[in-house]
């Protein structure tokens, strides 16, 4: 093995071990309560996932949480940036999700006709 | 389809003799069950640390920590954690004193005052997977010692950062390494030390068990260093799960290339051999320990020549600890003054400690140097059970001695341990309360120097069996006020004229709680009194015996 083969794995392998470094620059939280789930929370959350992992964003990490009280609204999802106030998004579907990484992750725009309230963090 | 969720369930040795197994073959089913095998992976990790609260399970990325687990807990956990993103409440770890239910790990006081180094990937990589490893960093530190410094300067490198060796004397282990390297011969041997024989220590196994690399890494930084070809690691034969992960581990760094010829495209070559060893005490002193790799019988002898100079097979050896070679590679990749930066003046770095005995968490912890014996018992270990007193802490092994409650807030590093008349030894701490008998402790800890003793010299075999039966005197109440004297004058000969470490430090235990706890020999002796109510004195039970004989002569 090389210096290059070593770095090579270590870099693939990174990424996989991503998850149990519980730091990341943005965080997305999606509700996956009963409602939420219903509402198709859990194809929300694999477009989260699954383009993130197109983009290969090293410091994002998708998590979920419980019921949220806005079932009027779900699927719904926060973002969580350090630093900025929470943006909750609602009446998701895995296209907006995709969209919001793009616009409002990469480049720093929230989709703003998604989003249902802004709060503190 | 990258993960969502990752459960680390801890496959250490503690927690598969509470069947950890079973919980990770149920979470597997569980989550096949519901087609999320895709979305979660499932990480067989080695000891976190509260291995009594074992089965123990991790989740990241919320970091929610389960304990006491149940096969029937999982469905509850998929179906409730895993699908609706509400962690299980009555599962999750409660912090004994303030029963309120604490959610993520780094909130917990049993992790909060650690700081793991050498402990880092212990519960957060599978240490069956090379890549997960790699992917910490691993074996980035050897690449560059052998890519971009010469012996030398990782020698001087491993001076200065202050590393000594955790195996229990503290010897400054770069200028081991230093003597080693200039001692004349070309061919060269390093040596892991991974007998581990002090009852209640379990520092090296849990090292080897869940993060093998790093102590394959630390050894192959050495060979460099010293100029060796071949290493060894000597492991105690009651370990099997640290033999087999050692054993995968050496097969995937071969295969990988990490061991063997040329190790990256360089001149250097390494390769490494597990000894298994019979596990007896005296085998983890160093020459000993060298004679049983040779095949011979595990027996001590003269020191010089020191391994350095003539080890293995007349050869010069460097033999370290599993802890100490599992630091090395820390070293080279943040730097010597990273790691001096950490710790006292004297003692550098972090200790691992297996904290035990009556203590609400017990377990496997890592404390930078310095941290007082009160952090250690009463932050991490969360105080005593039962709402009982404090007595004291018994550290380091049959070679250390006990620290009662005054010297609470002495710093743990290696002098002012030895100033205390114990040792930091391998790590082993052992906290005491008011129902243990001092006097029965000491002779609990001289029973097992007695049987381990290789009684090749008279003192250590002649000398602690004398000790000992004094104390047995001493514990049935027919003890005489000379003892005391006797037990103080022979204690020092004995360490004084003892060949090894064994018999050099056995008697500390005995002269250790006569220095703190005098009043209770002396209870024992005048009033036939033992106040932790643990020693039976022989007037009373032979009057309970006869009495039992009267009466069965009567029926
Ligand atoms: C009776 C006896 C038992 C010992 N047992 C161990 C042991 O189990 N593990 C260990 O690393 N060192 C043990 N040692 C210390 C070793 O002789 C040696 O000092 C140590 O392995 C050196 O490594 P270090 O410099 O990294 O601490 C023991 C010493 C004596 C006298
Ligand atoms: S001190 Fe004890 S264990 Fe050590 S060589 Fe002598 S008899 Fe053997
Ligand atoms: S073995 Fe599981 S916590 Fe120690």
């Amino acid at each position: 093995m090389k210096l290059e083969d070593l770095r090579k794995i270590r870099k693939k392998a990174e990424k996989e071990l991503k998850l149990r470094e519980g730091k990341a620059r943005v965080k997305i939280v999606v509700g996956m309560g009963t409602s939420g789930i219903a509402a198709g929370a859990r194809e929300v959350l694999k477009a989260f996932i699954d383009e993130i992992e197109k983009r290969n964003l090293q410091d994002v990490i998708v998590t979920q949480s419980g019921e949220k009280g806005l079932s009027s609204h779900e699927p719904i999802a926060e973002v969580w940036e350090e630093g900025k106030p929470v943006v909750v998004y609602g009446n998701l579907t895995p296209d907006i999700a995709r969209r919001i990484v793009a616009e409002h992750i990469v480049n720093g725009n929230p989709v703003t006709e998604y989003v249902i309230e802004v709060k503190e963090a | 389809m990258p993960k969502r969720l990752d459960i680390l369930v801890c496959s250490g040795a503690a927690c598969i003799s509470n069947d950890s197994t079973t919980i990770k073959n149920k979470l597997q089913a569980v989550l096949k069950e519901h087609n999320l095998e895709d979305e979660v992976a499932i990480v067989e990790t080695g000891c976190m640390g509260p291995c009594e609260l074992g089965p123990v399970m991790l989740v990241y990325p919320d970091g929610v920590f389960y304990i006491r687990l149940k096969e029937g807990d999982v469905e509850e956990i998929v179906k409730e954690h895993v699908i609706k993103g509400r962690p299980v409440k009555r599962l999750q770890w409660t912090a004994p004193e303030a029963r309120k239910i604490v959610e993520e790990k780094k909130q917990i006081p049993f992790f909060e005052k650690q700081l793991k180094i050498v402990l880092s990937n212990c519960g957060k990589i599978d240490p069956e997977n090379i890549e997960e490893y790699i992917a910490v960093g691993g074996y980035e530190a050897l690449a560059k010692v052998l890519t971009e410094m010469t012996p030398e300067q990782v020698i001087d490198e491993m001076i200065k950062s202050g590393l000594r060796g955790r195996g229990g004397a503290g010897f400054p282990t770069g200028l081991k390494w230093k003597a080693t390297r200039e001692a004349p011969g070309d061919e060269k041997f390093v040596v892991c030390n991974g007998d581990e024989g002090d009852p209640g220590a379990f520092m090296d196994r849990a090292i080897l068990e869940g993060d093998p690399h790093s102590v394959i890494e630390g050894m192959a930084i050495a060979a460099y260093a010293i100029g060796a070809k071949q290493g060894y690691v000597y492991v105690r034969a009651e370990y099997p799960l640290a033999i087999k992960r050692l054993e995968k581990a050496i097969q995937q760094a071969r295969k990988y290339g990490l061991l063997g010829n040329n190790i990256f495209e360089t001149s250097f070559s390494f390769d490494i051999e597990i000894r298994i060893g019979a596990g007896a005490f005296v085998c983890g002193e160093e020459t000993a320990l060298l004679a049983s790799i040779e095949g011979k019988r595990g027996q001590p002898r003269p020191k010089p020549p020191f391994p350095a100079q003539k080890g293995l097979w007349g050869k010069p050896t460097l033999i370290n600890n599993v802890e100490t070679f599992a630091n090395v590679r820390h070293i080279i990749l943040n730097g010597s003054s990273w790691f001096a930066s950490i710790g006292t003046e004297n003692s550098k770095g972090t200790k691992v400690f297996a904290l035990s005995g009556k203590v609400n968490n017990t377990g496997l912890v890592e404390v930078p140097m310095g941290v007082t014996i009160r952090e250690l018992v009463f932050d991490i270990g969360g105080g005593i059970p039962n709402g009982k007193k404090f007595k004291a802490v018994q550290i380091g092994g049959p070679s250390g001695g006990c620290v009662p409650a005054e010297y609470l807030d002495t710093p743990i590093d290696y002098e002012s341990l030895k100033k205390l008349g114990t040792i930091m030894g391998s790590g082993g701490v052992i906290v005491l309360d008011e129902d243990t008998c001092m006097v029965n402790l000491a002779k609990f800890f001289l029973d097992f120097t007695v049987d381990e003793s290789c009684g090749q010299c008279v003192p250590c075999r002649i000398g602690l069996k004398h000790l000992y039966d004094i104390l047995d005197r001493i514990t049935k109440g027919k003890g005489k006020m000379e003892d005391l004297e006797t037990l103080e004058k022979l204690g020092e000969e004995i360490k004084r004229t003892s060949l090894c470490g064994l018999g050099q430090s056995a008697p500390n235990p005995v002269l250790s709680t006569l220095r703190y706890f005098r009043d209770e020999y002396i209870e024992h002796i005048r009033d036939k009194k033992c106040r932790a109510g643990v020693c039976q004195f022989e007037e009373a039970k032979e009057e309970e015996v006869s009495l039992e004989e009267k009466l069965k002569g009567i029926i």
